[in-house]
């Protein structure tokens, strides 16, 4: 049992912030993307076309019944390797933050979908038979009457999606990805001090998951319907 | 496209020889199951435990529940897995930190995986089994004390058993989470399912079968738990309530 000694974190703070801003760029984008793809998908899922309803719910059930490693390691073994046969895409460059990007936004909007597929349920059926007697078409009556209530309803869900991405994109690491999980890993492989590397890393991802969730938790009340 | 699939990779004998590469698979699968079931069953035992303390009167008892949760779902699952597995051993007296660490490496990292998956899904279970009670009527609990029970015996006989009935649908979802989250265990080398997948990527020249097959595997899984949650909810359920609390 070691001593505690916390001298190569000091040091190491530029290359853990530059971590934390990868993390947070894949946070940031696999949200809104997985948002707008999530909203596309539960749309089609409520539609009164087969095809379409049958695809996304072929879609959200694939992404929800695997784990998120196998579909990180989909992303970074496979798929650059049959782009590549496929488009001829040099594999010069380095693709694994795209690819994490990817992952996660795909991955993520099947969650989302579910999460604003339920919102739109809770919205009340009067709602939609009322915009449609004052003339509106389907699509105006989404956008101007459904969704906008049913995103009221889901905020505080959807961030909170957003907080368990947030730690989920530590699993970039299968990747050696240096987002702030990597690179705390890489600064306490390298100095000999993993214990203290990691156990910094929990603090740090406590302390913004904790204060994100309070922060939520407040909005909520606020918002409510 | 140029790329020879080989569904017969599967039957070809490893380097090491003894067993074919569906060998590895299978028993990746074995070890995929072993720690989501033994996981799981730590998970009930402190979800349950916890989430009871979640509702009683005392302060310090439901603050301590409390505590437990929010450390548990702030951190994320890999460092937290990392932590039990270096940093533990580290923390802990050194006659059993030296224990531990002559264990069998596959022992090791099958304990620290264990340990970590059963108390972060815990902490879900935690919050359902709260959630549970606090939707049974008030009246309730005071029926029981009413009737001379103690409290822990309204616990026993008259909450628990309706608060199980009530969660059975939202502890399906986190039954099946934690066996797609014990996947998370090949990044301290545990060799369960994704981690053998990802072997036989490295071994032979076949990654397409081997990953086909994993991710096949885990819907397989997926679905035969769902089928068999679908039957016990169906057995469980509460007449007169739609659905579950949580």
């Amino acid at each position: 049992m070691g001593d505690f000694d916390w001298s190569s974190i000091p040091g190491a703070l530029p290359f853990l912030w530059d971590g934390m801003k990868t993390t947070l760029e894949i946070t940031v984008l696999a949200v809104i993307v997985g948002i707008l793809w999530g909203t596309l998908l539960a749309i089609m899922r409520m539609s009164s076309i087969k095809l379409l309803s049958w695809f996304a719910a072929a879609y959200v059930n694939l992404f929800r019944s695997i784990p998120l490693v196998m579909v990180l390691l989909w992303f970074f073994l496979i798929v650059p390797a049959l782009m590549e046969r496929l488009f001829a895409i040099p594999r010069t460059s380095d693709t694994r933050l795209s690819s994490a990007m990817v992952a996660f936004a795909l991955f993520e909007a099947a969650y989302y979908a579910e999460i604003i597929r339920a919102g739109i349920q809770s919205v009340a059926k009067g709602q939609i038979a009322a915009a449609f007697a004052l003339g509106m078409s389907y699509g105006q009556a989404m956008r101007l009457v459904v969704l906008p209530q049913a995103f009221r309803n889901m905020v505080p869900l959807l961030l909170t999606q957003g907080i368990i991405l947030f730690q989920d994109t530590s699993l970039v690491y299968v990747s050696s990805l240096a987002d702030f999980f990597g690179a705390a890993y890489k600064v306490g492989d390298r100095d000999g001090r993993l214990v203290e590397l990691l156990l910094f890393a929990g603090a740090v991802y406590f302390v913004i998951c904790f204060s994100a969730s309070l922060l939520v938790k407040r909005f909520q009340k606020r918002v409510a319907i | 496209m140029g790329y020879h699939w080989n569904w017969g990779v599967f039957l070809a004998q490893v380097p090491s020889g003894g067993t074919t590469y569906l060998g590895w698979m299978l028993s990746g699968l074995e070890t995929t199951l072993a720690l989501s079931l033994s996981a799981w069953i730590i998970a009930l035992a402190m979800g349950t435990t916890m989430g009871v303390l979640r509702t009683v009167e005392s302060r310090l008892l439901s603050g301590i529940a409390a505590c437990y949760v929010e450390l548990f779902r702030n951190i994320p699952l890999l460092v937290q897995l990392f932590i039990w597995y270096f940093v533990l051993p580290e923390l802990l007296p050194a006659n059993i930190g030296n224990a531990y660490k002559q264990m069998n490496p596959m022992l090791q990292q099958f304990t620290a995986a264990m340990i970590c998956l059963g108390l972060f899904t815990g902490a879900r279970v935690c919050e359902q089994v709260r959630s549970g009670i606090n939707s049974l009527p008030r009246g309730q609990k005071y029926a029981g004390l009413a009737l001379g029970f103690t409290l822990p015996q309204t616990y026993r006989y008259v909450l628990m058993p309706m608060a199980f009935r009530i969660i059975v649908p939202p502890m399906t979802s986190e039954f099946l989470n934690i066996f797609k989250n014990s996947a998370v265990a090949s990044t301290i080398g545990l060799l369960e399912l994704a981690a053998q997948g990802r072997q036989l990527v490295d071994y032979t020249a076949q990654p397409y079968e081997s990953f086909i097959a994993v991710t096949l595997t885990f819907m397989l899984l997926n679905a035969l738990i769902m089928g068999l949650m679908h039957r016990l909810e169906a057995r469980t359920r509460v007449p007169g309530y739609i659905s579950g609390g949580g």
